[in-house]
């Protein structure tokens, strides 16, 4: 592997509350490639989320290092789509997502022009000056995947994005998110607790478990994309990930 | 139908109302000099409007009323932004807040006389004070309701400092809460435009006392229906630049 976008090593996180003292994350090693869509899977409470917070600078860790290779141009390297979109709910779908570019030296008109290229990748172009409440929640998850490509960052953190919708709009926007990815080269990385849905995105899938969390396995995807759901060789991984996971769960 | 309905009754009940007040001062139960038939308000109040007195009246009445709700609300919106933002803030005036708070603004009034006397000035520090208090503390807890997590947005954007917060999320947040408040101060500062001007700031209040010290009390009940109506226009006004301003709610 050439050199890592991002190199996490050695990283800890605990925090003290009412005397006792949680770790979060112990002694968690990651690299993660340019330009490759790599999945963290485990179950609810291993840190899978705190690993991307870390990364965006809404935790602080308690040591380690994290190194990020960016562009020496890129303003905002790293953007992160949250579990639920967070859009704000005041602003239009196309000012929320010109959002991130306030502050970057864009005037208003570039900020919108940009912002209607990002709708337009999400398959959203007609419905920049709808509320976000006027969106179903699958609408909503593409507004917030827009805001965050507006920035260009160098990687795309997603946390759970999908994790709130109905299957078929799940299945959907797993489909978009990996042509978005084709279309426009960016590293990701994606957390999710759904199996199937790991197979199906990942390069490679990462296994976080235990507590505190740890990296417990690691599983490369070679099925080439596009990848089809009933695809034997997909169904294969995602059985081989399955037995994986009891395993480590098994063990700790 | 049913709104028609109900728009009948209300209809109903107000001419009932005024056929019962019309009735007591013409069948002689009540002295008209105390209570004043509402048939001789309408020419109370034309000439009242043609002598000139109530323009004037009404015009400075609502000079008070502006300057004092501009200057209440603005530093109440200004400090209880402050407090909501900063626990430090919060702590440092918490005392401050609880000794001043419960004094009521009319108690301010000597104070308000010795400083400015009987002067505009002086009924726009009334106005200012009764509104200052409704604001600050619907500013102050609409901020510290608003959702962490849009203010996580904001950080995970690369905005992280007080004022892109502020900007960028709290205070568009918080502006539901904040005119809440705000158009309960803009019922309280017409009370205290009625008071400030009772002790003789000149305005509508200052002529009701005129026309009550004359016994001239179709003139005052021509004032009392002016505030209403005042304060019904600015409150429809208000309304409307609400539901203006918070489009975006669903």
């Amino acid at each position: 592997m050439s050199e890592p976008i991002i190199s996490i090593t050695a990283l800890n996180l605990a925090y003290e509350r009412a005397g006792t003292r949680n770790v979060i994350l112990a002694d968690l090693d990651l690299a993660v490639a340019r330009g490759e869509f790599l999945v963290i899977v485990g179950e609810s409470g291993v840190g899978k989320s705190t690993v991307l917070r870390v990364l965006i600078g809404l935790a602080k860790p308690s040591s380690g290092n994290v190194q990020l290779r960016a562009r020496p141009d890129c303003r905002t390297p790293m953007a992160l789509v949250f579990q639920d979109a967070r859009l704000l709910p005041w602003r239009r779908v196309i000012a929320n997502v010109a959002f991130g570019l306030e502050g970057s030296g864009l005037s208003k008109a570039e900020r919108l022009a940009k912002a209607q290229g990002m709708l337009d990748l999400v398959g959203l172009s007609d419905l920049g000056q709808r509320w976000p409440h006027q969106l179903s929640g699958g609408q909503r998850q593409r507004v917030a995947i827009a805001r965050a490509l507006a920035v260009d960052p160098d990687v795309l953190l997603m946390d759970e994005p999908f994790s709130a919708l109905d299957s078929f709009t799940r299945e959907g926007l797993q489909d978009e998110l990996q042509r978005i990815q084709a279309a426009t080269g960016k590293t990701i990385l994606f957390v999710t607790h759904d199996i199937d849905e790991a197979v199906t995105l990942a390069d490679r899938v990462v296994v976080l478990a235990g507590s505190p969390g740890r990296l417990a396995a690691e599983m490369p995807i070679t099925v080439p994309r596009p990848r089809r759901r009933r695809d034997a060789a997909l169904q294969e991984a995602a059985r081989q990930l399955r037995m994986e996971l009891s395993n480590r769960s098994a063990e700790l | 139908m049913m709104a028609l309905r109900s728009t009948a009754l209300a209809a109903a009940g107000l001419f009932a109302f005024l056929l019962f007040w019309e009735a007591m001062p013409r069948l002689g139960l009540i002295n008209p000099a105390f209570l004043p038939p509402p048939s001789t308000i309408p020419a109370a109040f034309l000439n009242e409007v043609r002598l000139g007195v109530w323009g004037e009246a009404v015009l400075s009445s609502l000079s008070h009323y502006v300057t004092g709700l501009g200057v209440g609300a603005g530093a109440g919106i200004a400090l209880g932004l402050l407090s909501g933002m900063f626990r430090w803030f919060e702590a440092a005036t918490a005392w401050i807040v609880r000794l001043l708070r419960p004094i009521p603004g009319l108690a301010w009034v000597p104070f308000a006389i010795i400083w400015f006397g009987v002067q505009p000035e002086a009924a726009v520090f009334i106005i200012a004070i009764g509104v200052f208090w409704i604001v600050f503390f619907a500013t102050q807890g609409a901020v510290r309701g608003v959702d962490r997590d849009l203010v996580e947005v904001a950080q995970a954007f690369g905005f992280g400092s007080p004022w892109a917060r502020l900007t960028k999320i709290l205070l568009p947040a918080a502006t539901p809460g904040i005119l809440v408040g705000l158009r309960t101060a803009l019922g309280q500062a017409w009370m205290a435009v009625v008071a400030a001007e009772i002790f003789g700031v000149p305005g509508v209040g200052a002529r009701m006392m005129q026309a009550s010290s004359l016994l001239s009390t179709d003139i005052v009940v021509v004032y009392m229906l002016t505030m209403a109506a005042l304060y019904g226009l600015f409150d429809t006004a208000f309304v409307a630049l609400q539901g203006w301003l918070l489009r975006w709610r669903a």
